[in-house]
Parts: structure tokens; sequence; C-alpha cells
């Protein structure tokens, strides 16, 4: 696929909307690959953590559409090992963030399954409502 | 400029560097004096197996270099040494107090017959061998070692330290019989045929007066344990690039056998990791240590030569092979040997089953990649030598963040520096691989010589 | 120190309170038989459970400012047992010192006093490898856990980032062998110590949750663990679901570091059903 690059995208809003929220600067990243090499879940994932952060960097905003920021269990891997200090975690917050802005809840209270409700230690379940409820 | 008249060059490091300098200004016919820290000289080439891009096999076309150095009439060689105090004199020359440490072995008998070594029952860890091999307490570095003086490391010698323990009181001197107690071993002075060990040697100091210095103390590698996310310093099959040399070296602890530390297993397998420490302000340095994209494509090639039915990968992040003939050594590496190269910056090396799982990464396929290796060589990043910091503060000359020195100007005048008489080449200056740090070997000798010939030219004329 | 000087306030979390009160009994009743005083910070609130990522908005701190705040009218350390409390905490309130206009914005909304980034936030392994030493955990010792090879599990939130979280190397962790070691037992270490148990993909994830989970028990297993020692009520939740329907005797025990405490000091009644052990293997 072939994409037009658009200098307008490339230091818009949306690329403005990820750095405000994470407060990162995304062209720290030299796509080195760690963060993927060492993420627990990259087999859960459609899209490498680190092609988050280069879609993002094109200001390719198909990367709210990636299932990967919803498979990232925030476990900070990726951060710990970073060469250039870039706060992956928080850029996948942020794509989060701009996701359940332009669409839907990802997880509803109404939906956690029952026996979870009543055993699980609540502070899995309030975590994850505060991540995936507009 | 000053017209004091001292045309004696110190240069201290004798890696190739220092070697070069050396040469150079004693071939004009004025004299050298030499410093090494360690017992011979030749630095990490003399480590290397073969260097690239040629594959020259690196002792040979060191060697002819060291011998000349070893009996040069211009060069007065005092290895096993350091610098203890620099004095600045009026004149503008400087005089050098240099210490050599004790060896307990007097040099001026000694045969270089090589008996001690051959028969000192103990060895230990040898820096020199990077963990893949031991050498003897009484040791040479190498068998082509200039010069060929065997030094003691006191500190594992069981002679020196139940003899000092006895003195100190901290052992009793007389043994159960009642007898005066002797100290323990001693196998080296029974054996020399010429009665070269010393067993009261001290230190002795030096002083030189030198008219202009030459530093070229180079560099190391990252330790190890700077990396405990791969192992470093905790799985043995975890190595890193001066080890895989002696591996390669055919006068090395494996005869040039590429096998496993842990088991002496040869490798089916192999995972070099480049960018080990470096390109890394985080966790590491924050430069790139220019010499690793091409020693490791080296490497791998080299291993595949010995190991033809074997695999090996490189993880990197940008392969860096600027230069005449690097570009085509690297594609050598990928095309003729076979070797796979995978985009991503490894995160993490366990040990499981008897492998080394590395999780890395192909950017380029989109893939989390794991490969279970038999043995993984990190090219760790380029440092200068722990010492640098302390010979340069003698000297005046300034280092910069990470501890390299710092030139006059780093385009204009990259082998000068602030302080007169003084100049800088090598690795101490920063990564570089072999012809550069021969080149400003040959560029700081040649501001030496320079300086001088100023010296001579200003003396009166000599009535006839 | 003397034991008068060796007080803290001490932040239990929501989970600590309901669902995994062991962790919470268990973890007063060593730090009492070690001189240690924990007094509970008067009318907290939940610390929001996850510290939030998204710096652009100053309400998802209201919940642990207003812990922080609470904790500031006591005057000492506060102390935390959950990991996921004391993640969210403390870098609340290290975001808290470095933002000080998001503080003041803060400040102007909560009611119940101003944050001032006075309190330290510490987790009780700190406190015992730091305030205490291990020489006077082995002190209290009164069961030696003699041949209980126990695996250490650090999870991912107690550990890093390590530069806010001041605790421990999460590449090299010491804090939970060396606790093991003074209580007499044989620290495995293990290739998935510091991995993801799968955290709060519980609910929204639970497939891959599990693997995770699962490949953590595998990991220690094959280090030759007789059990996984745990800070984190999350982790035990998810190492032990994991295992759930497999025949009790492969099934690996969890329990939290305070309960293998309790053991050795000789507290059978807050050791947990992990003790006494099955017979060693």
């Amino acid at each position: 696929m072939r994409v037009t690059l658009d200098p307008e995208a490339l230091h818009g809003p949306f690329v403005r909307e990820i750095e405000a929220i994470s407060e990162q600067n995304l062209l720290k990243c030299n796509q080195c690959g760690r963060c993927s090499a060492g993420c627990p879940l990259v087999e859960e994932m459609d899209l490498l953590p680190n092609q988050i952060i280069r879609l993002a960097q094109l200001g390719l905003e198909t990367v709210i559409e990636s299932q990967t920021p919803w498979m990232c269990a925030s476990c900070l891997m990726c951060q710990s090992r970073c060469p250039k200090g870039v706060d992956l975690p928080r850029i996948m917050e942020a794509v989060r963030q701009i996701a359940l802005r332009r669409g839907e809840s990802r997880v509803l209270a109404g939906q956690v399954e029952g026996t979870l409700l009543a055993l699980a230690p609540q502070m899995a379940i309030i975590a994850a409502l505060r991540r995936g409820e507009r | 400029m000053s017209n004091s008249g001292c045309t004696t060059a110190l240069v201290i490091g004798a890696g190739i560097g220092g070697i070069t300098a050396a040469l150079d200004i004693a071939n004009s016919g004025f004299p050298v004096v030499l410093v090494e820290r360690e017992p011979s000289i030749g630095g990490h080439m003399a480590q290397l197996s073969e260097t690239f891009p040629t594959l020259d096999c690196s002792q040979c076309i060191m060697t002819p270099r060291t011998v000349e150095v070893g009996h040069h009439e211009n060069i007065r060689l005092h290895t096993h040494s350091e610098i203890e105090s620099v004095r600045k004199q009026p004149s503008g020359n400087y005089t050098v107090r240099i210490r050599r440490r004790a060896a307990y072995v007097d040099w001026d008998k000694c045969t270089g017959c090589g008996v001690c070594q051959e028969k000192c029952p103990f060895k230990v860890e040898s820096l020199f061998e990077r963990g893949i091999g031991k050498r003897k307490v009484i040791y040479t570095l190498s068998p082509q070692a200039v010069p060929n003086k065997p030094v003691i490391d006191a500190e594992h010698c069981r002679y020196l330290q139940s003899k000092w323990d006895m003195e100190a009181g901290r052992a009793p001197s007389v043994d159960k019989q009642g007898n005066p107690a002797t100290p323990k071993c001693g196998a080296c002075a029974k054996l020399c045929p010429t009665g070269a060990i010393d067993w009261e040697q001290q230190d002795t100091v030096v002083e030189e007066e030198v008219g202009a210095i030459v530093m070229a103390t180079g560099y190391d590698l990252l330790p190890m344990e700077r990396l405990p996310e791969y192992g470093g310093g905790e799985l043995r099959d975890v190595v890193d690039g001066l080890a895989f040399e002696r591996l390669l070296a055919a006068s090395g602890p494996t005869a040039g056998r590429v096998l496993r530390p842990s088991d002496g297993a040869e490798p089916r397998q192999v995972v070099f990791v480049q960018c080990s420490g470096s390109r890394d302000p985080e966790r590491g340095v924050p430069y790139c240590s220019k010499i690793c994209c091409l020693y490791v494509a080296k490497q791998a090639m080299l291993y595949k030569h010995r190991v033809p039915d074997g695999q090996a990968y490189v993880f990197y992040i940008d392969v860096r092979a600027g230069g005449k003939g690097y570009e085509e050594f690297v594609t050598r590496a990928q095309e003729e040997s076979g070797v796979v190269y995978l985009r991503g910056k490894v995160s993490k090396i366990y040990a499981q089953d008897g492998k080394l799982m590395v999780k890395g990464a192909d950017t380029l396929s989109h893939r989390a990649v794991e490969i279970p290796a038999d043995l993984v060589v990190l090219a760790t990043a380029f440092v200068p030598r722990a010492s640098t910091t302390a010979v340069a503060g003698l000297f005046g000359v300034g280092v910069d963040d990470n501890g390299f020195l710092v030139p006059g100007d780093e385009e204009m005048a990259p082998v000068e520096c602030g302080a007169e008489g003084v100049f800088l080449a090598g690795a101490a200056l920063g990564p570089k691989d072999i012809p550069e740090t021969v080149a400003q070997a040959s560029g700081a000798a040649a501001k030496v010589l320079s300086l001088f010939q100023q010296r001579v030219n200003a003396q009166p004329p000599v009535a006839a | 120190m003397t034991s008068a000087e060796r007080i803290y306030s001490y932040f239990p979390g929501c989970t600590l309170a309901t669902t995994a009160v062991d962790y919470d009994v268990s973890g007063r009743a060593v730090a009492a038989a070690l001189g240690l005083e924990l007094r509970e910070v008067p009318d907290w609130n939940c610390c929001g459970a996850a510290f939030p990522l998204n710096a652009e908005n100053v309400m998802n701190f209201i919940a642990p400012a207003r812990a922080l705040i609470a904790a500031q009218r006591s005057g000492h350390d506060l102390a935390t047992l959950c990991a996921v409390c004391f993640h969210a905490l403390k870098r609340s309130d290290s975001f808290l010192r470095t933002h000080p206009e998001a503080a003041d914005r803060l400040n102007a909304f909560v009611t119940e006093g101003d944050f001032d980034g006075r309190v330290t936030v510490r987790h009780l392994l700190g406190i015992l490898r730091d305030d205490l030493g291990w020489e006077v955990v082995s002190r209290h010792v009164a069961a030696p856990l003699q041949g209980l090879r126990a695996a250490p599990y650090y999870g991912c939130l107690l550990l890093r980032p390590e530069a806010e979280m001041e605790l421990d190397n999460p590449e090299a962790p010491r804090v939970l062998h060396d606790l093991l070691q003074s209580l007499g037992a044989e620290p495995v270490g293990f290739a998935r110590q510091a991995e993801c148990c799968g955290s709060t993909l519980l609910v929204s994830a639970p497939g891959a949750n599990q693997r995770l989970s699962a490949a953590v028990i595998e990991s220690a297993r094959a280090a030759g663990a007789m059990i996984v020692v745990t800070a984190c009520p999350l982790c035990k939740f998810n190492l032990d679901r994991a295992q759930e329907g497999r025949p009790a005797a492969e099934q690996l025990p969890v329990a939290y570091f305070t309960q293998v405490m309790a053991a050795a000091f000789g507290l059978a009644e807050h050791a947990g059903p992990a003790f006494p052990l099955r017979a060693a293997a």
C-alpha cells in the first residue's frame, strides 16, 4: 500500500494531540525495535509496538484502528529498556484515549463477567474500566 | 616555541597507535621513551584473530612492528609501568617519573625460556583471554610477547602471599616442628635456569626528561556487568567481541576452534548483538562505537568458515559501513556467508534448557523474533581505558563527558591539544579502527618531529 | 533507631481491605513482630488503581492526590503493601511534584487540603531492607524455612520505572531474593521473575492474561521452585487462576511475601493456605 505523506499531517493536530496527552517527543524514537523485542503481549498484537509509534510519527491516523494498544498490559517493560527514554506506555495510552474519544467504549462495567466481578481484586476492574471507558 | 632543545619524546601506551608513533619518531633519529602498563606491548590488536576488511592475521601484520620496537636503538621501552607524575619545566620540557611495578623477575637475567610459566602449578582468569581461558600466575601475555619476559601476579602468587603474611605476622613464622616456616610453592624459582626470580624486587622509579609527549592510551570495552538483561557477567556463553576474537585466534585458548565456554561444545547457532550499550543515552553510552558493524560481519564470516553448517544471526539497528571496501565487506557476510541480518535491538537474553534464548525483533518483517542460541556475542560499547582521565590530568589534557580525550579542535587540529608539546592519537580520542589509529599516530609523530626539527634548527651552529 | 521511631502511616488500598485481606492482616502481623508501627491513614480512598498515563487530564490525579493529602497529616513516611497502590501513589506523587501547574490546579479543586509533596511513599520491602536490615529480620525467624525453594516473583509495577519507584533494579532485582534468604529459604531466580502476569487484561483479554500467567508459573517450575512469592494481589490472583482446574498436586502455590514471613516468624495463623507446604519435591 502506498501513502502520500502530508506535511500538514506530519505536524498537525493528530500528532500534537498524541504528544500533548503523552508528553513525549515522538521523534526521539529511532525505531530500534527493542520495545517490540521484549513486549510480553506481542504475540497478541496486530501491529508491533514500534509500528504504533512509527505510524504516529508519520501522522497516519489509521493507528487508532489497531488492536495493539488494547492488548497492551502497561507492564512498562518497553519503557524500562528503551535506549532513548521514550515512554511508550504513555504513547499507547494517548492512542487509546483518542480512539475512545472518536469511538465506542472498549470495556463496559455491565459486560464484566459476573464471577470476575465477585472474585477479582477490584483494582483490576477499576483499572480496566478507567482505561477502556469513554 | 621554546628553545629548550630537548628532543626526546615520550609515548604513553604501546598499542598499535603508540607503537606507530614511537617507530616514526625513533626512525627519524630522535630518542623515544615508550611506556606501557601491560607487561608487553601490542594492546588490543594483539588479541585479535584477523583484521577487517582484509582478513589479514593480526599477529602477522603487527609482529614486525613490535619486534622492531623491542630492538630499536632509539626506543627505551618501559613495560609493566605507569606514569607517576609530570613536572613541566620553565624550559618547556617535561620531567616525567615512571613507576615500573615489581615483576619479581629480573629481566636482565631472564632469557625468556618459559619454563617458569610452563611449570607454575596455578592458573587464574586471564584478562587477555577475556574469560575464555586462564593464564599462569607467572605469565607472559602471549607467546609472541615483546618483551618476552614474564611477570608474577603477586595477588595470586602463593609464595609471595605466604611470605608477606609471615613477615607481617599474619601467619606463623615457625612450623609445627619449630623450624622456620617456608613460604608455599616457589616452583618457578626452583626451576629457573638463570635464577631470575627475585622475591625481594621492588617497584622502581625512573625519571626521564622529555620534550614532547604522545598520548595513545587506547580503549577498552564496556564491562559485561553493565548488561544484566543480556546475562552479562552471569551467563558464561554470553561473551563480548574481544572474547570471541580469542576463540577465533589460532594462538588462543581453543587453538582457533569456536567452542562454548560453558561446556566446550561447538555452537551450531551463534547470535551477534550489535549496539550492546552503544547508542543508548538512557542506560549505556550515547555514541555509536563505529567499529562493531564491521567486526561483527568479520566475526560472523569467520565463524561460518570454521563451522560451515552453523547458522549466524546479527541483530542490528543500522549497518554503519562507511569507508573503503567496508560496505562490500558487510555485503559479503550477508550474501556469501549466509549470515542472517535482523533489524531490531535485542531486549533480553535468558537461559532455558541449555540454550540462550535471545528475544529480539525484525522490524523489517514486522516480527518479534526469538532465537535459541548456543553462543551469543555482544558487540559491547567502545570506551576509553579506565586510566585515561587520570593520565590526561597529569598533562593538562581535557576529557569529554564520555572520558575521551579532547583535542585542540576536532576538525582542524585532531591530534593536538592546548598543552604545549603534547599530542594525542588513536582510540583514546574516540572510536576508530586500525587504519585510522595508525594514520593519527603518524600524524601525532609528524607534529613531534616538526617540533623537534624547529628546536634543532634553533640551536646555534657548532663551530667547525 | 528505637522502635518508637519506626512509625509509618499505612495505606492498605481497597483490594487489601477486601478480596486480599489476608495480605493486609499478615503484613500488619509481621510488621508488629518487627517493631514497625503501621498507622492506617484515616479516611483514605482508593488510590485510583492505575497510575494515570494521560498527562492531559489533571482530574485523573484526584484519587491518588487525596490519598497523599490524607497521609500528609500524619507526618510519617507512607508504607504500602499492594504493588499497584505503591506504583500509583509513588508515581502520582512524583508527577505532581514535577508538574507544579497541575498540582496547583488540582489543589484549587480538592477541598481536603493541599498536596505539598512532603510524604515519601515506601514499600514494606524497601523498609525492611533499608530501615531495618536483613539481620534484624533474621533475628525474628523462629522456624527457618530450611529447604524451601521459593521463586521471588517481582511482577512489573513494583520495580518499574526504576528511577521513580526507587526500590530495586528490574533487570537484576535482589530485594525479594534477599528477604527469602534472611528467612532461611532458598531463593530461586527464574527467567520470568520480572515479566508481566497479564495484569488488568484479566478483564479485557482473559485468554492473553491466562497465557502470560501460565508462562510465569512454568518458568518458576522449570527453575525448581516449590512456591511463588509475590507482593501484588493481582499477580497472586492471576497466577492462581491460571492453574485452576489442574490437579492439586500439580499446582504451584502462590503466597504473599508477608505470609512467608509469618510462616518463618512462627505466626502460623497468618501464613495462609500455602503453609505448611506439601512434602518437598
